[in-house]
């Protein structure tokens, strides 16, 4: 069985992400290769070839160049296996290549069971087990799933690839995230508001719990959409990522971009109404109760110790 | 200025789950219904843009699914859309994603449209690959996870999200098409007389068999709960007691109480 796995290069560098890639070639037993727009001053440590098309002349977005590059390695490769990381590069890079090959694409896939692939359904509380009908699969990965290999090592065997290719947009450049002016990533208590707090108001009372155990308050993301927090207190795959002593997540349901952001908090108490919460796989202690009530009792039992 | 907005009914994602006899869907019934989330934002932009356009444009929705999706339909249409194209279809639910996207571009392909908004994901199946495959059937750019979303004299400009609160700039010509992110913008609710108005507006029936003209690439084998990895507590029962469980537990595992 081969893979081709495709990396990912950000503003000049390869991300770790690629690694996880490589995790997944030898959960599968896949003999792997990878395909890279980068540069060869940032190459994956990596034990064998690396397809690299340079970046500086094809950028490092732009989709419809990257298909046909990548779809010039396939084409060499033969794959089983099209394996991409499930981010904003390969959940927009994949699809193109699929149809291009009219393969079939399982995104955000999470296993490996026998031949299928599994992936989440409905926000993780199901999971669905599927099987391509097509020689040719294109997969994009969860973040995480995998994990990475212990300390990826070795020097790829470079060979370089180049085409004319063009796509319909223009990529005028990246933004940075606005300057922060609490910082969550060294917080050691953190409580976070999610969409169950109900209303903006209701933020106040987890203010109020975060101070009263001597921490900070965060938010999942749509309480920040909704105007509800301020995005530097979002925590998650495109908020900040934290590592507290004490995260008490409070009606937050515990998607994977949530997941993504705090599971590498020491001790985690979720309060939720719905037992079956997706929070519960990652919770030391789950509360079920409404937040509204529990959060003020909580409160006022710290403040009168 | 011709604009499509593609939208699926979900549902509500706290709702309690059952797998259906076949074993490989959630079953559908003693469930609430709603538009997925990421197209309220779909909708919500290509309304905006209208309205930033003097009403001339012509907006159409389009969703694919049973009867019941018409209610939803209705949502979008008092939020400001001008049409409806109802595909038809009770096994929506079983098509993959390249099958969905054949039957939106197969509608779309003669149409003119110059730009199309998807959603960038479902909730419930979460391919985020529905918006890419009909651009690329339909030979048109697309841009993927907008978060701002902008139109001027035949070009668009929008934010891609990237990871860590990055964003990318990308510019493209229409005809083109979108997939939304949360947090583009804030969909409206629709008020009473526009809900009255939607009433009358044209909601088309398509027979879903006019339209598909693939076959499915993947099968779906099973669908099952997870296993719970345990390990965690789970506390119910008076609120007032559950504070002193958490204060002991604070106490006893963590050291924040110290
Ligand atoms: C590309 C991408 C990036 C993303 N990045 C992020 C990110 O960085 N951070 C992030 O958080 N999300 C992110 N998301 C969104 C993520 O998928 C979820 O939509 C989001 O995390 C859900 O937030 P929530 O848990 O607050 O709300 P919901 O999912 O709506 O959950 C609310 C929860 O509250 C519970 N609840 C309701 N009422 C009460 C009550 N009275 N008391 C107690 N519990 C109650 C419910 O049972 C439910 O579990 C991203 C999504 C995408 C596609």
């Amino acid at each position: 069985m081969k893979a081709l796995l495709v990396g990912e290069y950000r503003e000049g560098k390869l991300l770790d992400s690629t690694y996880e890639l490589v995790a997944f070639a030898r959960e599968l037993g896949a003999e792997a290769s990878m395909f890279l727009v980068g540069s060869e001053q940032s190459l994956p440590r990596y034990d064998g070839t690396v397809y690299l098309a340079d970046a500086a002349k094809h950028g490092e977005f732009n989709p419809g160049a990257h298909k046909q590059l990548l779809l010039e390695v396939i084409e060499k490769e033969k794959p089983d296996y099209v394996v991409l990381s499930h981010s904003s590069y390969g959940w927009d890079l994949a699809p193109r290549v699929a149809l291009a090959l009219k393969a079939a694409q399982v995104s955000e896939v999470v296993g490996v069971a026998g031949g299928s692939l599994v992936v989440p359904v409905c926000n993780a509380k199901l999971r669905r087990q599927v099987k391509p009908k097509t020689a040719t699969t294109v997969v994009t990965l969860q973040a995480g799933a995998f994990g990475l290999p212990d300390e990826p090592a070795g020097t790829p065997v470079v060979e370089k690839v180049d085409a004319d290719a063009a796509g319909g947009l223009e990529f005028a450049g990246y933004e940075a995230a606005e300057k922060t002016t609490v910082d969550l990533t060294k917080a050691d208590i953190i409580v976070t508001a999610g969409r169950g707090i109900g209303k903006p108001e209701n933020l106040e009372m987890i203010a109020q719990l975060a101070q009263a155990l001597g921490g900070e308050y965060g938010a999942s993301r749509p309480v920040v959409d909704a105007g509800w927090a301020d995005h530097n207190r979002q925590v998650g795959s495109t908020g900040q990522t934290v590592s507290p002593k004490l995260y008490v997540a409070c009606g937050v349901s515990g998607a994977i971009q949530h997941l993504a952001g705090m599971k590498k908090s020491e001790f985690v108490i979720a309060i939720n109404t719905d037992k079956d919460a997706p929070i519960g796989e990652v919770a030391d202690v789950l509360a079920v109760a409404d937040v509204k009530q529990l959060v003020p009792a909580l409160t006022e039992k710290l403040k009168a110790r | 200025m011709k604009l499509l907005v593609c939208i699926k009914q979900v549902p509500d994602m706290e709702s309690r789950f059952k797998v259906d006899s076949a074993g490989t869907w959630y079953a559908e019934s003693d469930l609430a219904w709603r538009m997925n989330e990421y197209d309220e934002y779909a909708v919500e932009q290509v309304v905006q843009l209208k309205e930033q356009h003097g009403g001339s444009p012509d907006i159409t929705v389009l969703s694919i699914g049973p009867d019941r999706v018409k209610e939803m339909m209705k949502k979008a249409l008092a939020m400001g859309c001008d049409r409806g194209v109802h595909v038809k279809d009770d096994e929506s639910h079983r098509k993959d994603s390249f099958e969905i996207a054949s039957i939106i571009a197969e509608f779309a392909k003669d149409k003119g449209f110059d730009v199309i908004f998807t959603g960038m994901q479902s909730q419930d199946r979460g391919s985020a690959q529905v918006g890419v495959l009909v651009a690329e059937m339909l030979g048109l750019p697309a841009v993927t996870t907008v978060v701002d979303f902008s139109f001027d004299e035949g070009a668009i400009t929008a934010k891609r999200e990237l990871e860590g609160g990055l964003k990318a700039i990308v510019k493209a010509r229409t005809p083109a098409l979108v997939t939304c992110q949360l947090g583009l913008n804030t969909p409206r609710y629709p008020t009473l007389p526009n809900i009255m108005k939607a009433k009358k507006k044209e909601l088309l029936s398509v027979e879903v068999g006019e339209l598909l003209k693939v076959e499915e690439l993947l099968t779906t084998e099973k669908i099952y709960f997870p296993e719970k990895k345990g390990g965690g507590l789970i506390l119910e029962g008076d609120v007032g007691d559950l504070a002193d469980q958490l204060i002991k537990i604070l106490k006893e595992k963590t050291g924040v109480l110290a």
